[in-house]
């Protein structure tokens, strides 16, 4: 009769990694700077679209590994 | 009408026709008893991944958004761009708490968060304000999105006087206010699909063509004032644009999933797998809204505020003008008229849906709760039509007949009431630790103190809060709900003891928040 409760609604470590999205984005003294340009983009641009695809990357890693 | 951009105005016609026939053709699809709230209403329940990942960004990403954002970048500078970090953020919010809140609303037949809140913490008063809350905040986003069609139109060039210049808004109205009663979710979903199509379309075009038209992005900074290039290194004692562009941000995410159309676009996927997926395949549109606010900076390089042609837009509708008029300015005819017919048309989806939620809200949560106990299947569906139609008209009516700033005044103020149903919505998904009461007190304070924070800044999104003799900007939406959780934490205790040995209602049990 002993049925594991396995991973349903278990908090997982993955979840942590979200988190760094968070830490990257939403500190703006980090990134408010022009330098380095890259393809004419001032830095301040291209680093949170950049981060756009890093955490996009981020959250289906966390998908695969929380899947039942 | 002899400013007509012909070309333009026939594909803008033709691309219209093509989605109005699609928004009838739409009842049709993965057929379904209109008659039924939930078929109407949430679409069969039956969307899986991919369409509820077009659905959900026709919701999101709307016509407002296209125009909005780069007239933000083109008037004040890099502070638009906030809506990047805004989407990033908000998609791991989404991925973790949103499926919970999907397998309870699909295991208990729930159709809104009103149902939920009803449920779960079984006070019907919480869950008014809840609905009411909702219901309150989308009108002005509806209002809005007529503004984004309006521009386009006027851009085209149809023109008249008094009543006569609102006839092509009246007409589009009428298209979307039929098809929506027909067809329900399904006609917003299905037109999705094409909006989304278009605006990929001319978003790529417009940052690949428009950028070498220009002669590369190095050429277009270089023409952005600097004080418009960063944000504006903060003064002493002071955290100034730092904080009011994190806060933002997070703010605006937090509050994105909460807004009536946001869960109705949710519930309506066919898996709590489907929409954890989402999560990941949504941030495409992010990366777009990215590359949009760019498109703000090429008006700016491109010099649209320039030329007289352009003069009589920007005179009516200020920087929301801009788009079109680099649009106008860079492309030919004919690609101008499936630019302006995406943006449109990304106007007519997330009106419908943001009108069905709202009936959905009406239905459900007022009306069934207060006046009809029993409504019959159809008498739901047949309320919730009807309901849906005077949403519609009333939007129609308040752009039509006051100014657009007011609009985008109560927007402000949606976004800022819509935030203080997170502890009820997305912390009751979790736990039923709270106290009901002690919620419908903690929103009323946040309610109160966001609407005055707001008028104080007079109707700007941030509030200079001080402290210890330093200021700290931030967006009065994500002050007043850290207010107003605060407040029923500490509510909770009190008002449990009160209530003595009542136990907390709650219909739900744990196993229904997951698979």
């Amino acid at each position: 009769m002993f049925e594991p409760s396995k991973k349903r609604g278990r908090w997982s470590w993955w979840y942590l990694l979200l988190l760094v999205q968070f830490v990257a984005v939403l500190w703006p003294p980090f990134y408010n700077k022009a330098e380095p340009y890259w393809v004419g983009l001032p830095f301040f641009y291209w680093y949170q679209l950049l981060w756009v695809i890093i955490g996009a990357v981020l959250t289906a890693i966390v998908y695969v590994a929380t899947e039942d | 009408m002899q400013d007509v951009n012909w070309i333009a105005l026939i594909i803008f016609i033709a691309v219209f026709g093509f989605i109005t026939w699609l928004g009838f053709a739409a009842a049709n699809w993965r057929r379904g008893d209109l008659d039924l709230l939930h078929e109407w209403g949430l679409g069969g329940r039956r969307f899986g991944t991919v369409v509820t990942w077009f659905l959900i960004g026709g919701d999101l990403y709307t016509a407002y958004t296209f125009i909005a954002v780069p007239a933000l970048a083109f008037g004040a500078g890099a502070v638009a761009f906030f809506a990047v970090p805004y989407t990033i953020v908000a998609y791991p919010i989404f991925f973790l708490v949103f499926p919970r809140i999907w397998h309870v609303c699909h295991k208990r037949n729930y159709i809104t968060a009103g149902d939920f809140v009803r449920g779960r913490f079984g006070n019907r008063w919480l869950a008014l304000a809840v609905t009411i809350t909702g219901i309150v905040a989308t009108m002005p986003y509806i209002a809005l999105q007529l503004v984004g069609l309006q521009v386009v139109i006027g851009a085209l060039g149809v023109s008249g006087t008094g009543l006569a210049a609102d006839l092509p808004l009246i007409i589009a109205f009428v298209i979307l206010a039929a098809f929506t009663y027909s067809s329900g979710l399904r006609a917003p979903a299905s037109i999705a699909i094409v909006k989304d199509i278009l605006i990929y379309l001319t978003a790529f075009a417009a940052v690949i063509v428009i950028p070498i038209e220009l002669g590369g992005f190095g050429k277009i900074f270089a023409a952005v004032p600097p004080p418009k290039l960063l944000l504006a290194t903060p003064g002493p004692n002071t955290t100034g644009a730092y904080s009011a562009y994190a806060t933002l941000a997070l703010g605006s995410a937090l509050a994105l999933f909460l807004y009536p159309h946001s869960v109705t676009g949710i519930l309506s996927a066919s898996s709590g797998r489907a929409v954890r997926r989402n999560a990941a395949l949504l941030p495409g549109y992010s990366f777009m809204l990215g590359l949009l606010a760019l498109v703000g900076f090429f008006a700016i390089a491109a010099g649209v505020a320039g030329p007289p042609e352009y003069a009589a837009g920007f005179k009516q509708f200020g920087n929301n003008f801009a788009v079109p008029a680099l649009f106008l300015h860079s492309f030919p005819s004919w690609f101008v008229g499936i630019a302006f017919a995406a943006i449109g048309v990304g106007a007519l989806v997330p009106a419908a849906i943001m009108s069905i939620a709202a009936a959905n809200l009406y239905t459900r949560n007022i009306h069934r709760e207060f006046f009809n106990r029993n409504p019959t299947d159809k008498q739901e569906a047949q309320m919730a039509k009807w309901v849906s139609l005077i949403v519609k008209l009333g939007a129609l009516v308040f752009i039509i007949f006051v100014p657009t700033q007011y609009a985008i005044y109560l927007q402000l103020l949606g976004g800022i009431w819509i935030i203080q149903t997170l502890p009820a919505v997305i912390l009751g998904a979790y736990t039923r630790w709270f106290n009901d009461w002690a919620l419908l007190v903690g929103w009323a304070v946040g309610i109160a103190f966001g609407t005055g924070m707001a008028v104080a800044a007079n109707l700007t999104p941030t509030y200079p809060l001080q402290f210890a003799g330093y200021t700290f900007p931030g967006y009065t939406a994500l002050y007043t709900v850290i207010l107003n959780i605060l407040v029923t934490i500490v509510l909770t205790p009190v008002f449990n003891a009160i209530a003595a040995q009542r136990t907390p209602l709650d219909e739900t049990v744990a196993s229904d928040y997951y698979a």
